[in-house]
């Protein structure tokens, strides 16, 4: 019989999505209405998880679907950030005039895809997560649809991303060939021996995952899309489908392809010397916020790969405290951006940062704490991010891949200072607006000062995270 | 003794920092902020006074340890202090009280924020000072680049942004390498705390590669030639207070780091590359001191000259003598009164005059006649005068190189003439002279407030050249152990390789 209680969180997002879908066809104007009961649905969604936290291992469909202490944590992880994601942006919505019903129900129906992918154990299922997040971002990301930028990187990001996906199928097909089977448990033992045909199949789904979580030479899509698309979905691009693929990177590597090591090792190291590199390089010359963010976030998806070279656990958990770490920052950075409003009109170029710190004090010192933290300067939390990444990594001495992943810190400190340098050195421009909404308020409080106290207990997140153990 | 004395001199500041922070600035309460942060200062200084009054100097070990879990089983909060480490705290607390007097004439805007900068900037030096952990020595001595970088970005002079970014770009890269070494370390000996590194030791054979890890890093900051470049771009473009504190304090927590952890940790690799270290030293000494005869700005004069003086406290430490590491010990605590001395007296005359320019000055000895009095002490200390702190470091670094190697010391000592000659010189030309500037006929003479500072800084300058008793005996026991076990670790390796 199949215990459905260890689903309850997947069943109740398909019901309150379809139930929400309804409510807003049938009801006028009542797009606020749905707003707030998405929110509401997503904390009751966050207790449902919670609930099932105590679970070590189980699996479900077959052995198609996994629950165990990674998928809870990432789960966790991405509905307390969508949540957060939610109650930054709605006055962006209202104001930029794409507060629909339709845009809470996307969100939550790309929630949905992410946790089929985070807790997959299967290829097919794995896939099938893979494009209900996939086609839901691609409406979200041409959501401001009169918008040329919006709709462009809505097509930039769908075409891109079905190419992707079209190898990342070619990689599948391989493995079934060879190994026998789509379940990851039983690939991993089908698969021992070498063969080159596997090879290949490995690298291509390497390069699908690294499509979808933008880690350089496939990174191409993402400074356009993040740029085009509706700000409030660019900071949804910026940390949700990270989680899940980061996840899913995890779960490739040591679950279906754990006797593979030798053959992929190599492939990923490479993935994060390039974007860490690049990444840093790339975001000198930027002038718009969200592009910079754009590359700073391929930079920074370098460092988490970096945890996932060592093939030790305590890498895999550097990598899982350096993802929590960086969701936080970035929902502090984007909701300073979101703060960068004047007359209903939001603003996102780095000069219109200019003198900042006259005028609004308090939110350029949040903001100057987490270019800090971002930059990786101590005592600040992205300090600590990076500082276990280097840990895992240089206790398998390997030391190339250290220093560079350091060298980028440095070359990536300069973009950041600039922008620093823009707030506090240079002549001021006019002022904000200060009328924003409280759950953006709050959750830029919460978040800055999460960086800016962690260092005092800097084992709150290694507590969470030393139960997953993958190998 | 249950007051956790060096954890209060390390948060006490940041309280303060906080506190102005949180007020809320209105003309009334811009005055009472800077109060507050003279409060804290001199309380904290204060504090210092008291622990080393309470400090015994005739024991090696750390004193007042606090040790407490931060991650548990990885890193503990661990803080002391002995013989080699508490002079360093009691100058920082010092500087700093003196730096926030100072405040009022040279701060013209966003004082607030410059005081909270400063606070913060005081708690991270003291940290660097008494951590006797590898990773929290790290964070305190990386985490002083952020009010630094603010306190050159905001208050600075024209050039200030290009001087901001050399400042923090150039530490910044010299520190990431130490980053990788100390993870290193913890993985070899599966601990950070230095005084159980002490006792197990590292192994040889990767000491060079550590030891150059973490030579990058106070090379960068110490700064020792060819890497000192960015040294006189931040002098000159830091307001008179950031000067002081570079000058004064950041500069020795390199010096420091090379005694605590070069010659602690890796005496191996210390013998072995002492070569080089002559090498750059010499060269810091005589190439920066004829740079510095070449200036035309005031300013960068003293920042060139700070780096001959480093050049020197180099050279001492890495003689592993007992008069060599005293002595720069010494020079590091009078180079610490002297040069934030001078650079308080350029910022007196740069803020009637607006120029920093020798040529634009000349004979101001007749309308400055107070003035022309500090300077010449200060002057004298900086050439080594004896008579003043600087002659007694000096003399006890050269005492200790002429026992190591006669060349070098003969070297070195040509870098004392070309200091008198670019200090004196440099006097010459500000002070005396014809008064042929009308403009300089409407400057005043030193105000209360400067007289206050620059005396408060020229009677210990003074003091300790004539006695320098109090600070030997303090450091005297634990440079004493230091060289010891040094000798014991180099014996050791000699008789393991014969």
């Amino acid at each position: 019989m199949i215990d459905l209680n260890l689903i309850s969180p997947e069943i109740f997002i398909s019901l309150s999505l379809m139930f929400l879908l309804i409510v807003g066809v049938y009801k006028k104007n009542s797009s606020n209405f749905i707003y707030n009961l998405t929110i509401l649905s997503l904390f009751v969604l966050l207790a449902l998880i919670l609930n099932l936290s105590h679970i070590e291992e189980a699996f479900i469909f077959d052995q198609s679907y996994k629950i165990d202490d990674l998928s809870t944590f990432m789960k966790i992880l991405t509905v307390i950030s969508a949540i957060f994601v939610m109650l930054t942006s709605s006055k962006y919505l209202k104001l930029t005039k794409i507060f629909k019903i339709e845009y809470p129900v996307l969100v939550l129906s790309s929630i949905l895809g992410m946790m089929v992918m985070i807790s997959s154990n299967d290829l097919i299922v794995f896939y099938m997560g893979l494009e209900l997040q996939s086609l839901s971002l691609y409406v979200l990301a041409s959501f401001n649809r009169d918008n040329l930028l919006s709709t462009e990187s809505g097509l930039k990001y769908f075409i891109l991303s079905a190419l992707s996906s079209g190898i990342l199928l070619y990689g599948f097909s391989l493995i079934y060939g060879f190994s026998g089977s789509t379940n990851f448990n039983e690939i991993s033992i089908n698969i021992s021996d070498f063969q080159y045909g596997l090879t290949f199949g490995i690298v291509f789904i390497l390069v699908g995952l690294a499509f979808k979580i933008s880690a350089v030479p496939f990174h191409m899509w993402a400074p356009d899309v993040y740029q085009g698309s509706p700000t409030s979905v660019t900071i949804f691009f910026a940390i949700l489908p990270k989680i899940a693929a980061l996840t899913v990177f995890i779960r490739f590597l040591y679950v279906p392809f754990v006797n593979m090591i030798d053959q992929w090792q190599m492939i990923v190291i490479f993935l994060s010397i390039a974007s860490m590199a690049f990444g840093a390089v790339a975001a000198i010359g930027q002038k718009n916020l969200k592009r910079l963010v754009a590359y700073s976030s391929i930079s920074h998806m370098g460092y988490a790969l970096a945890g996932l070279t060592t093939v030790t656990n305590e890498g895999i958990q550097s990598s899982i405290i350096y993802m929590s770490i960086y969701l936080v920052m970035n929902l502090a950075l984007f909701s300073c951006i979101f703060m960068m409003r004047r007359n209903e009109n939001y603003f996102e170029n780095i000069d219109d940062l200019s003198g900042l710190s006259k005028n609004h004090p308090i939110l350029s010192f949040a903001m100057l704490i987490i270019l800090f933290s971002l930059a990786g300067i101590p005592p600040l939390a992205g300090f600590f991010a990076k500082f276990y990444i280097f840990k895992a990594v240089i206790e398998q001495s390997m030391y190339f891949l250290a220093i560079v992943g350091l060298l980028s810190t440095v070359i990536a400190a300069f973009y950041y200072l600039r922008i620093i340098k823009i707030i506090y050195f240079d002549p001021e421009k006019e002022k904000y607006d200060t009328d924003h909404h409280i759950g953006l308020k709050i959750s830029l409080l919460l978040s800055t000062v999460f960086i800016l106290i962690y260092f005092i207990y800097p084992n709150s997140l290694i507590d969470l995270v030393s139960k997953i153990n993958i190998i | 003794m249950n007051i956790p004395i060096l954890s209060s001199l390390i948060l006490l500041p940041t309280i303060g920092a906080f506190f102005i922070f949180f007020v809320k600035s209105n003309n009334k309460r811009y005055q009472s902020s800077k109060y507050v942060a003279l409060f804290i200062s001199l309380a904290n200084f204060l504090l210092s006074l008291y622990l080393w009054f309470i400090f015994d100097n005739t024991v090696s070990e750390f004193q007042f340890v606090e040790n407490r879990e931060w991650i548990p089983g990885f890193v503990n909060y661990k803080v002391g202090v002995d013989g080699i480490s508490i002079l360093f705290i009691i100058l920082t607390t010092f500087i700093t009280s003196l730096c926030i007097i100072s405040v009022n004439s040279t701060i013209k805007n966003r004082l607030k924020d410059f005081l909270v900068a400063i606070l913060l900037m005081e708690t991270l030096m003291i940290g660097v000072f008494c951590s006797l952990d590898l990773l929290v020595f790290y964070l305190f001595f990386e985490g002083g680049l952020i009010p630094m970088f603010l306190i050159i970005g905001i208050w600075g002079g024209e050039r200030r942004v290009y001087s901001a970014f050399k400042f923090f770009l150039y530490t910044l890269l010299g520190s990431v390498l130490m980053l990788v070494a100390i993870i290193s370390i913890y993985w070899m000996t599966g601990t950070t705390d230095v005084e159980k590194l002490y006792e197990i030791g590292i192994d040889t054979k990767y000491q060079n590669l550590l030891w150059l890890a973490f030579f990058t890093s106070f090379a960068v900051k110490t700064p020792m030639w060819p890497v000192h470049t960015w040294l006189p771009d931040a002098h000159v473009e830091a307001p008179t207070a950031g000067s002081v504190l570079l000058a004064a304090i950041i500069l020795k927590m390199a010096g420091y780091g090379f005694i605590r952890f070069s010659l602690g940790l890796f005496p191996v690799a210390s013998e072995y590359f002492i070569p080089l270290i002559y090498l750059l030293s010499l060269v810091a000494i005589i190439y920066t001191s004829l740079v510095a005869l070449m200036q035309e700005d005031m300013k960068k004069l003293i920042a060139y000259s700070s780096v001959a003086h480093m050049g020197f406290v180099t050279l001492g430490i890495f003689t592993m003598t007992q008069q060599g590491i005293e002595g720069s010990i010494f020079q590091m605590i009078s180079h610490g009164l002297v040069s934030a001395a001078l650079f308080l007296s350029v910022g007196v005359i740069y803020e009637r005059m607006h120029t920093r320019l020798i040529s634009r000055y000349g004979g101001i000895v007749s309308i400055m006649p107070k003035y022309a009095v500090v300077l010449m002490i200060f002057t004298l200390g900086a050439i080594g005068l004896p008579g003043t702190s600087g002659f007694i470091g000096e003399f006890l670094i050269l005492i200790g190189t002429f026992k190591k190697n006669f060349l070098v010391a003969t070297i070195a000592s040509l870098g004392v003439i070309l200091a008198a000659a670019y200090m004196l010189w440099l006097y010459k030309r500000v002070i005396f002279g014809k008064l042929i500037n009308n403009d300089l006929k409407k400057m005043v003479d030193l105000k209360k407030s400067e007289i206050f500072i620059l005396w408060s800084l020229a009677i210990p300058t003074l003091l300790f050249g004539f006695y320098p008793e109090p600070l030997i005996n303090t450091i005297e026991v634990s440079v004493t152990n230091l060289i010891d076990t040094y000798n014991l670790n180099i014996e050791i390796y000699l008789a393991k390789n014969n």
